[in-house]
């Protein structure tokens, strides 16, 4: 079977600095797939290129047997592809449930005037929209917040409210830049079980980029690492952690392993 | 409160209201009316702002312009052919516009379609701008809109202006069109795509990942906000019974800024009682204005006075409320009994304060 999603050779430019150079990625459905490197790689801007925020040099993206490559970000999502952000990027002023609820709306089939006519076909879709969100907000156990302003939640509930909207979406890939940002090592372990729960519930395939490495490693099954905008290695946690061109680029050249 | 029970309760206010109208139509003098009807007018035109710049969060201040086109075309649409040929007597008429003479109602509906159209074709550019160069691109067009119609002799009868327009608007054609404006805005605000726009507003690139279409729901907005605008316009012609290009310059977009900004960005009511309250301090302000006889000494009126009041009083509110009167609240059923509740309680907790004491000298 082919795989979910593919990149191929992959290159954005922004001015006379690559930022991402000739990256390929493929991967399955079901997938748990990290995408790590240091500060700088270029990690997000892989992300940006697949949500269409931008728009690569050159290369293609193929997701689900179809080029997506130069979509529109409201486009992808649409086909199915959600993400959430390194800082935390929720509609502050409105509430839980308004949140997700948005991202009910790119399932709407009736146009405005239907909207504030309030014909029965909208008011129907209004009901279920409102009905899977409050079914969404209690698998994700922030049933209890829906009320409140999405800015007043504590930190962790922020994030995790941000992984329920793009869930909204009914993504087949959900991408996920750097989840356990800010956690303590007791809620990364609960990211982690979190994130598997939800893969099963939702049958979802995922890509993290992470620098928490104990989460990339519990819970990815395949790694890519990106130094320099070049992808330098892929494979198993265990293969990543044994790999020397890794641990090179993390650590730097140790002098006496050259010598 | 039960959903049912909120719309009873606003249906009789609105029945009460148009009551109200009906007497201080028979019963006000000509002047008061005609503040009246501004009032209704300013709602119309405090709400399409608020829809683009308050709920959507772009900055437009192209308000004016289509104010214009809304106003020109209800009138031209409007005037029968005596009139026409009375006000067109430096340059001809263009032919096909001479014998036009529709209903009232159906020329304000053309008049808000026609600047909805002409929204359209500005927002196709000037929507990819964001924040300040929106703000300019937008104020740009609008005052390219004015000096069109200034050069346009045939069509618009140039510097001249529209005279002897007919004068229909009256409290219930501007009250009419501000509860209907209330009543598709709130529908609107609270349906799926107000929750879309409001997305926008609060984060263009969160909501674009969520598969909002940032283009189409910033154009729905601008649209709509240019065919309320264009509806203001045309019941303001026909308030005024004289339209001119000098009418809708730039200073006719703050007066509507200064609403939307003093109620609240984001706030339905906030605009209606912003409206109400400047439209009236608008008119009660030209006291200070007029000439003053202090019995030893004469002061004489200063024309503009009014204007740096009403400066002094958004430095007010910018310093004291930042968000405007009511802020990105609304002015809901439950709000309005829980205040009234809230002083029930202060009441009885002061009578029982007073009757404490006595009982114990007792």
């Amino acid at each position: 079977m082919a795989p979910l999603f593919q990149a191929n050779n992959l290159v954005m430019q922004f001015g006379g600095l690559t930022a991402v150079n000739k990256v390929s990625m493929s991967i399955e459905k079901g997938e748990i797939v990290g995408l790590i490197g240091p500060n700088g790689a270029g990690k997000t801007t892989v992300f940006n290129i697949i949500t269409g925020v931008y728009r690569p040099t050159s290369g293609s993206l193929i997701f689900n047997g179809r080029n997506i490559t130069g979509l529109r970000p409201d486009q992808v999502a649409k086909l199915g592809i959600a993400r959430t952000f390194q800082n935390i990027r929720l509609f502050r002023d409105l509430t839980v449930q308004e949140n997700v609820e948005i991202g009910y709306h790119l399932r709407i089939h009736s146009g405005p005037w239907r909207a504030v006519l309030r014909t029965p076909k909208y008011v129907a879709e209004e009901k279920m929209i409102k009905e899977r969100a409050s079914q969404l907000l209690a698998q994700v156990g922030l049933v209890e917040y829906r009320h409140e302003k999405a800015g007043a939640l504590p930190y962790g509930a922020q994030r995790r409210l941000e992984i329920a909207r793009a869930l909204a979406t009914n993504p087949r890939l959900l991408l996920l830049d750097e989840p356990a940002a800010g956690m303590n090592p007791n809620e990364g372990l609960e990211l982690m079980a979190f994130l598997r729960e939800i893969r099963k519930q939702f049958d979802l395939t995922i890509l993290l980029i992470e620098h928490d490495m104990r989460v990339v490693m519990g819970i990815c099954e395949r790694i890519y690492v990106l130094d320099y905008g070049t992808l330098i290695a892929e494979g198993t946690p265990e293969q990543i952690q044994k790999n020397p061109k890794v641990i090179q680029a993390y650590l730097g050249v140790d002098d006496s392993v050259r010598d | 409160m039960k959903q049912t029970t909120k719309s009873l309760l606003t249906l009789a206010t609105v029945i009460l209201f148009f009551t109200v109208l009906y007497f201080a139509n028979k019963y006000l003098d000509p002047y008061k009316l005609i503040i009246l009807t501004l009032c209704g007018i300013n709602v119309v035109l405090g709400l399409s702002m608020n829809l683009i710049n308050g709920f959507t969060g772009q900055f437009s201040l192209g308000h004016a312009g289509f104010m214009a086109v809304g106003a020109y075309t209800a009138a031209l649409l409007t005037m029968p052919p005596e009139v026409k040929e009375m006000n067109w007597f430096a340059v001809p008429m263009w032919p096909p516009l001479h014998d036009l003479c529709w209903p009232f109602f159906l020329a304000v509906i053309m008049g808000g379609l026609v600047a909805a159209f002409f929204g359209f074709l500005i927002g196709i550019p000037v929507l990819r701008l964001r924040g300040d160069y929106l703000a300019i691109a937008t104020l740009g067009f609008a005052e390219v809109i004015r000096v069109v119609i200034i050069n346009v002799k045939p069509l618009t009868n140039g510097a001249l202006g529209l005279k002897a327009i007919p004068v229909v608007t009256d409290v219930f054609w501007a009250w009419g069109a501000a509860v209907l404006t209330i009543f598709l805005m709130i529908r609107l605000i609270n349906s799926s795509y107000g929750l879309a726009l409001k997305s926008i507003n609060s984060d263009e690139i969160a909501a674009e990942a969520m598969g909002v279409n940032l283009f189409y729901h910033k154009m729905l907005s601008f649209v709509l906000s240019s065919f309320l605008a264009g509806v203001g316009g045309a019941l303001l012609g026909g308030l005024l019974g004289t339209v001119d290009p000098t009418m809708f310059t730039f200073l006719m977009t703050f007066n509507i800024l200064l609403i939307v900004v003093l109620g609240g960005l984001g706030s339905i009511t906030g605009s209606v009682i912003g409206a109400v309250f400047v439209t009236i301090l608008m008119e009660w302000l030209r006291i200070v204005e007029s000439p003053v006889d202090l019995g030893f000494v004469q002061i004489p009126g200063i024309p503009g006075m009014r204007m740096v009041i009403f400066s002094f009083l958004l430095v007010l509110v910018i310093i004291f409320y930042q968000q405007g009167l009511l802020g990105r609240r609304e002015l809901t059923w439950e709000g309005i009994f829980n205040l009234l509740r809230q002083v029930q309680e202060r009441f009885k907790k002061r009578n029982k304060d007073k009757s404490v004491p006595s009982s114990e000298v007792g």
